[in-house]
């Protein structure tokens, strides 16, 4: 079975569908007697909101409705994490509503529905709605935000601030920075990105009345966590009633975990006017609409012994999060954000702390990483300043101060325990994978051509697998992180699989039927995996993190095992043979020291038809639910190294070599990790050299607003990666597996712009702000020479 | 998109009778500047005309000393056409590197010289090479077709039926793209022909320009080094989030220099 099981490269299951254009996505979705859902949204950052006149588009030809936040009474979106400030008390949580209350907080916001018989309708009668907004000064950036005086998005909330939180003993952190060696001090802007999934995100609403059942399809990374939330706190619907599909997904990466208005919009509106409607974001609306991620501003500080010991860690971090809190907005920058800070390094005292700030922005949140490619642009950007400032290697700085490869369990002094791992070896594998030693050479080949070429290292260290609920609780979040799997072995011996994760593109239809396949000898193609419907799966609490597989998986490993067991007690009955002496290996139940077996196939069909089977102590059927909830966090890490050219004329930056070297833990597919890391790599480039959400600092228009100027990375943006896996397995998972969905985005952003800042050193520049964009690059080098 | 009469016309004549007597009726090539714009609703056009069925405006063909390309002539075809690459390599170049496939594969020379958007590729060729726009009315000299920002010599009911291009000597065009849109941010286009060395600026400023000083030293010395003493005043050029105008200023004297190298 090892051509199928745990390790094999096999071909997406999925892909069949998807290269043959059937795949299922909300858009694709058409129910009988729909109509569609247009959203007008705010074209003010900032504005009170008078009276809204809809007569006009009421009369509109095929309108069936028109509804305002005066018509829809129902909660405010609700956030899923309390942080505290310093002194203890719980951030604000200011009121986030579906539909505008009498304000507007960033350009996009949501400020009436029109349903119409057809799409375009809907769209001519929206101009047709008369708003009288009063627009207020917009403070799109955190600067102006936090400015005495600054104008406030929320009445009570003093200075626009969320919270001011910190972790760490400052006093300490402080005193040892005081005494130090040597102290680099770094500025570092994260920029703000947009997601932009391939996938708009769409949403359709259906209410049955003879049930009173509300049906959504929504483009979801958690469609039972979209449930919970939106039944219980916004529309006070009990989950019997309410059932959340999401269908084929378009890719996520964070922007599709979050709940969203228009996913209530609709819900809400479907009953009002009886009749199913979709609704599908425009490009611009997802601009306008969906999450973004990042945007902090920071100021670090790394204390070092004469040797080159890091001492001390001191930071301190403004983050932006919009005009609202999104769902799990407050966890991003603090405790998936500072708890990471002590990277892969032994740093003995570490001090972070945190303002969050409301500007009028559209919503940050979770994207790709979420907080730890934060943590690793400050960690990885400082460590090569220092290893800069004091002409030691890079490489060799880092080795200094690693964690020993036989140190874990590892306490940081940040609140997480590594299990494992082995920073060494990535980095050996990385540096002779990208030749560091042969780097001289082509540094002077390059300069020949007049070009400036660079090499820069992250050693990442991520924190995934989220995540142990008791912990999470006990740092504010609202729900648990366990997962769920059920095993359904049918009559004949084939399986149904469900699990309460999500997959839009990390392709677990595939990997968790190779789990399956290894452990119980079933064929592939005899095994599916059903997820993302609240009907199907039991519960789930969804794919991010890289939770699927650790925590998702997990499960899945536990209700296997069950299936087994109870497949044993059959089994024993059937060879009539006490149940201890039963062995289960290669699909088959055997008693122990005979060549007496029954396939696995034979004990499912007795299960069934149990004709002959202990039915006085064992139920019929083969059907097992497993919760799992995990002991700690997975801690993927690894050591990307980017290579770069620099066109001194233009300031053109080329990405000649990218390599990334991984600890997942346990591979079960290396062909889809490759993917998953390619697929990373690709939006950390992009964040260092081409993505950048910019507003306008007057009027908090978004400027990027669509893919003219918003720049996502393209192929020709990128060098043929070079990926390799070294294995530590994670000590306290069934499978061993530590995640691999987001260190690609994690990584390469600060070994890029390592490797552009080496580079810009030839001509005394040390520092630059992503993205490295040409004119940027230029200026530096220009303003340089001119000096 | 507004609501709109959609007319596929017969002839050049046709087209012309439509838009001449409904001013709001607008021509479409390509379409794929118009069709964004009217999903965007930033136009609302009564009609529109539609070109692509008058074979008249399609397709390359050599006269004389000049190579000839309809309007409806898309780029993927000047890009690919064996008269074009041998006559004018640079002009073929500049063609197989506007957008994207499917951009290339639908928009036209004529939409494309017609609209002027100051950050497109073709008009730095038809400045540089000094073709001749030709219309159902007229013959119009490259100096005089682009007037301003999106704005051009046409007449209301004027349609461009091709445009010629002079065979040069030597010619090159250095883009420097948007790394977004991948318009161009500078687009310089160096020609020599019969011994008149003309240079085309495209994306730099608000409507393509020649840049008369570079002419004037490559004239004398077909070199790059002729231009390392020269530079581009930064007022008037556009300034955006990707380039401000001093980058853009001093992004055309090294396209510009790197085209002559090109050039050979
Ligand atoms: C994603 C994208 C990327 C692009 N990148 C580039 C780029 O890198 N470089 C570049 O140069 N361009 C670029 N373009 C523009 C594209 O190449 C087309 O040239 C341009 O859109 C116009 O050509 P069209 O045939 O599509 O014209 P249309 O969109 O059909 O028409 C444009 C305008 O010209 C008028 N018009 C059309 N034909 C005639 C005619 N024969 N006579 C008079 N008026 C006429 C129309 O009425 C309309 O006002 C890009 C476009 C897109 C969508």
């Amino acid at each position: 079975m090892a051509d199928t099981g745990i390790g094999a490269a096999v071909r997406r299951k999925e892909d069949f569908r998807f290269l043959t254009g059937k795949g299922n996505y909300v858009d694709d979705i058409n129910r009988p007697n729909q109509a569609y859902a247009y959203i007008l949204r705010s074209p003010h950052a900032h504005a009170m909101v008078g009276k809204i006149d809809t007569s006009k588009a009421k009369a509109a030809p095929g309108v069936i409705a028109v509804f305002t936040g005066e018509d829809i009474k129902v909660g405010g979106l609700p956030c899923g994490w309390v942080v505290k400030f310093k002194d203890g008390s719980p951030q604000h949580e200011p009121p986030h509503p579906v539909l505008a209350q009498g304000k507007v907080r960033h350009v996009g916001d949501p400020v009436a529905v029109v349903i119409a018989d057809m799409k375009a309708q809907a769209k001519d009668a929206a101009e047709l709605i008369e708003v009288d907004y009063q627009p207020l000064p917009a403070i799109p950036t955190m600067e102006a935000a936090t400015k005495s005086g600054a104008p406030l998005l929320f009445e009570n909330v003093p200075n626009n601030i969320c919270y001011d939180w910190a972790i760490g003993d400052e006093a300490a952190v402080d005193a040892i920075i005081a005494k130090a060696a040597h102290v680099t001090k770094i500025e570092i802007v994260n920029n703000r990105l947009v997601a932009n999934a391939m996938e708009p995100r769409a949403a359709i609403a259906e209410y049955d009345f003879g049930t009173g059942e509300h049906l959504l399809y929504t483009t979801s990374q958690n469609p039972h966590a979209i449930r919970l939330l939106m039944g219980a706190f916004v529309l006070q619907l009990p989950e019997h009633k309410l059932r959340v599909i999401a269908p084929d997904v378009g890719g996520g990466f964070g922007s599709k975990i979050f709940l969203y208005a228009e996913e209530c919009i609709l819900t809400w509106a479907s009953a009002q006017v009886k009749r199913p409607i979709k609704w599908t974001a425009e490009r611009g609306e997802s601009f306008a609409s969906d999450a973004q991620g990042r945007d902090h501003v920071t100021h670090a500080e790394l204390a070092l012994d004469k040797d080159g010991k890091f001492l001390a860690l001191k930071v301190s971090t403004q983050a932006n999060l919009g005009a609202y809190l999104s769902t799990f907005a407050p966890a991003v920058p603090t405790y998936l954000y500072a708890t990471l800070l002590a990277g892969t390094y032994t740093t003995p005292a570490i001090y972070a702390e945190v303002k969050a700030i409301f500007t009028n922005t559209v919503p940050v949140d979770a994207y790709r990483g979420a907080g730890r490619p934060e943590a690793c642009y400050v960690v990885e950007r400082i460590v090569s300043k220092a290893a800069q400032e004091l002409t030691i290697d890079p490489a060799e700085l880092r080795r200094r101060n690693f964690i020993a490869k036989d140190a874990y369990p590892y306490q940081t002094p940040v609140a997480l325990a590594y299990d494992s791992g082995d920073y060494f070896a990535t980095l050996d594998m990385a540096l002779k994978a990208a030749d560091y030693a042969g780097f001289g050479l082509r540094r002077e080949e390059a300069a020949k051509h007049g070009k400036l070429r660079g090499i820069g290292l992250a050693s990442y260290i991520e924190a995934c697998g989220v995540a142990p609920s008791a912990v999470a609780g006990a740092l504010g979040a609202r729900a648990g992180l366990y997962e769920m799997a059920e095993v359904r072995v049918h009559p004949t011996g084939s399986i149904t699989m469900f699990t309460g994760t999500h997959s839009h593109g990390q392709s677990h239809e595939t990997t968790f039927a190779q789990v399956i396949s290894d452990r119980l000898g079933v064929p592939i193609e005899n095994i599916d995996v059903v997820h993302g419907d609240t009907a199907k799966s039991a519960f789930g609490m969804g794919t991010y993190g890289s939770r699927s597989l650790p925590v998702g998986g997990s499960a899945l490993v536990k209700a296997l095992d069950k299936v087994v067991d109870k497949g044993k007690k059959i089994a024993a009955h059937l060879m009539e043979a006490s149940e201890a002496d039963i062995e289960f290996k290669n699909g088959a139940y055997t008693v122990a020291g005979t060549d007496k077996n029954v396939p696995f196939g034979a004990v499912a069909f007795a299960a069934y038809v149990p004709h002959n089977y202990p039915l006085e102590t064992l139920e019929p059927g083969l059907d097992e639910t497993a919760y799992y909830d995990p002991k700690n966090f997975t801690f993927p890490s690894g050591t990307h190294i980017a290579e770069v050219e620099i066109d001194r004329d233009t300031g053109e930056v080329k990405l000649v070599n990218l390599v990334a070297a991984d600890d997942f833990g346990t591979i079960v597919n290396p062909m889809v990790v490759e993917g998953q890391v390619h697929g990373g790599l690709a939006q950390g480039v992009g964040q260092a050299l081409l993505e950048n959400a910019v507003y306008d600092a007057e009027s908090g228009q978004l400027i990027t607003g669509s893919l003219m100027d918003y720049c996502m990375p393209r192929a020709d943006n990128l060098p043929s990666f070079t990926v390799g896996t070294h294995v530590t397995k994670c000590t306290h998972n069934p499978l061993g597996v530590k995640g691999c969905g987001e260190a690609g985005a994690i990584g390469a952003p600060a070994a890029v712009m390592n490797a552009v800042v080496d580079a810009l050193n030839a001509v005394g520049v040390n520092d630059l702000t992503m993205p490295a964009t040409p004119e940027k690059v230029w200026r530096a080098i220009h303003r340089r020479l001119a000096a | 998109m507004y609501d709109f009469k959609y007319q596929k016309a017969a002839s050049v004549a046709d087209a012309a009778k439509v838009i001449g007597a409904d001013g709001e009726a607008k021509l479409v090539a390509g379409g794929m500047t118009l069709i964004p714009t009217l999903k965007q609703r930033l136009a609302k056009p009564s009609a529109l005309i539609d070109l692509g069925g008058i074979a008249e405006l399609k397709g390359i063909r050599r006269e004389g000393n000049a190579i000839v390309i309809g309007a409806m002539t898309k780029h993927v075809d000047v890009a690919n056409s064996p008269e074009v690459k041998s006559a004018i390599p640079a002009l073929a170049e500049l063609a197989s590197h506007i957008g994207d496939p499917a951009v290339r594969n639908r928009g036209t020379i004529g939409g494309s010289i017609a609209n002027n958007d100051p950050a497109a590729d073709y008009p730095s060729a038809v400045v540089a090479l000094n073709a001749t726009v030709i219309t159902n009315k007229r013959k119009i000299a490259a100096d005089d077709f682009f007037k301003a920002l999106f704005e051009t010599a046409l007449g209301s009911d004027e349609i461009v039926t091709a445009v010629s291009f002079p065979i040069p000597e030597k010619a090159a065009y250095m883009k420097f793209p948007n790394p977004a849109s991948r318009y161009a941010i500078v687009g310089t286009f160096v020609a020599k022909t019969g011994g008149n060395v003309r240079v085309g600026v495209t994306g730099a400023g608000p409507c393509v320009f020649r840049w008369k000083e570079a002419e004037a030293a490559l004239g004398k010395s077909w070199n790059g080094d002729a231009l390392k003493n020269l530079s581009v005043k930064a007022d008037g050029l556009n300034s955006d989030i990707h380039a401000s105008s001093e980058y853009r200023a001093h992004l055309i004297g090294v396209m510009a220099r790197r085209a002559v190298a090109k050039a050979g």
